[in-house]
């Protein structure tokens, strides 16, 4: 079976993705304010490694780079409730590009599967 | 931990560190200027071993054919051996042909290459002192309009080893050294209806007044709003040429705004700061292609802004002014 980064159309369509999620995330109080001072070129192409990684697309995340990539933050207070908001983002991004529940779910899944990394336990 | 030889020695690079900072930290002088991976001035050739691309991001294919890369960009995870290119090999020999003050002490500065150089209007290029001490400056030149020559608008700063030297020091019939261009903040016209936003505060006009000029000339027909933002009315450097743009292209339009109160009547200037202006009158930006120009702050903020307001990602394009002070 095709991955859903494939029949959401690759990378053209990732785009796109990245749009949808980045605006969800910077206009969300509950999460924005890790990211108010990001440049944003870097945080959008980090966005995109990420829904690649997420959507099932050739990816080169790994494990160490969330934990380097987010120890500063969790300085700064990033926690469980701040992770769960980046899922259900990613959930309404998704239904916005007419992904049906079950991909939505299968997403989430593998979303969730990063949350330790992201947390550095 | 890798070690870089260089100039026949050898050097550990500390966990972190850039190939550029280990050779400063060694005494060398080796030339830079942003430490950004922006300005290109830094630029090495390896002799042996291998470097990641991100070490080669946006220099031109030429340059990535003969092993040129970003030495401030480069974090080696194994042995190199590298060396500096020669000058003359990278830069490109340059006449004063036009220097004369605009209004608010600017500097425009014009350039007559002495051999091929080719670029697009709003790219922007690295002017040296001598060896070691360059800066970037944004072209604000368009090759069909402007010919072979280059133009530049340049702000002194007290404290700006390059800026007074250039306001300063130099003259007409005098040689400057440039390397470039670099930068993807131009007309691409692959849509001549989309509606362009260009927003510069202070010398970011240069760039803009050269992709401006660019998609006039290329038969842009979307609306074309200009903002350009100083502190003072002689900071509008350009005032009257762009009014005088405006009067004879219907789709385009000017706003200028400055920070402090003009001391004459002056009723089509703003007395507002740029950021403030631009985010109570341009809201509904899907669909426009945004050009930023300006310093770093200004540029990061209406990135956001104008992203927020529904421009793509894709398509934003900034230069910004990046200042590395140096010891």
């Amino acid at each position: 079976m095709s991955s859903l980064y494939e029949r959401l159309g690759g990378e053209a369509a990732l785009d796109a993705a990245v749009d949808i999620f980045y605006r969800k995330v910077l206009t969300d109080d509950r999460v924005n304010e890790f990211f108010d001072d990001v440049d944003m070129e870097q945080q959008a192409a980090k966005q995109k490694g990420f829904l690649t990684m997420v959507f099932g697309g050739p990816h080169n995340y790994t494990g160490k780079d969330m934990r380097e990539g987010h120890k500063h933050l969790l300085a700064r207070g990033l926690n469980d409730t701040h992770v769960d908001v980046i899922i259900e983002l990613l959930g309404g991004t998704l239904k916005e590009l007419g992904v049906g529940d079950t991909d939505i779910a299968e997403v989430a899944t593998i979303a969730e599967s990063v949350r330790d990394d992201v947390l550095d336990r | 931990m890798a070690v870089i030889r260089y100039a026949g020695r050898s050097f550990s690079v500390a966990e972190g560190e850039s190939v550029l900072e280990t050779l400063l930290s060694a005494n060398y002088e080796i030339p830079n200027s942003c430490r950004a991976g922006v300005c290109q001035s830094c630029v090495m050739q390896l002799v042996d071993g291998e470097i990641d691309p991100s070490a080669q991001k946006g220099l031109k294919d030429s340059w990535q054919a003969q092993d040129l890369f970003l030495a401030c960009r480069c974090h080696p995870d194994q042995d190199l051996e590298i060396r500096l290119p020669a000058v003359d090999h990278i830069r490109v020999g340059c006449q004063v042909t036009g220097h004369d003050r605009l209004s608010g002490g600017i500097l425009r500065l014009r350039l007559r290459p002495e051999s091929q150089f080719d670029y697009r209007p709003g790219q922007y290029v690295t002017l040296w002192r001598d060896t070691t001490l360059g800066r970037s400056y944004s072209l604000a030149s368009v090759p069909v309009l402007d010919g072979d020559e280059l133009e530049f608008h340049i702000k002194r700063f007290s404290n700006g080893r390059l800026s007074s030297w250039l306001c300063d020091c130099v003259n007409v019939g005098d040689r400057i050294a440039l390397q470039g261009p670099g930068g993807y903040c131009f007309y691409t016209g692959n849509d001549a209806e989309q509606d362009l936003l260009l927003a510069g505060a202070g010398t970011g006009l240069a760039p803009l007044y050269g992709i401006l000029r660019d998609a006039l000339q290329r038969g842009h027909t979307g609306q074309i709003h200009l903002y350009h933002g100083a502190v003072d009315i002689e900071g509008l450097y350009l005032h009257e040429t762009l009014q005088e743009l405006a009067a004879t292209h219907q789709n385009l339009h000017y706003h200028p705004c400055t920070l402090n109160e003009p001391p004459g009547r002056c009723h089509d200037v703003r007395v507002e700061n740029l950021n403030q202006l631009l985010s109570r009158e341009r809201s509904g930006l899907q669909g426009w292609k945004v050009y930023l120009c300006g310093p770093d702050e200004f540029v990061k903020k209406q990135r956001q802004h104008c992203f927020l307001a529904g421009a793509g990602l894709k398509d934003i394009y900034a230069d910004a002014f990046i200042n590395h002070s140096q010891p």
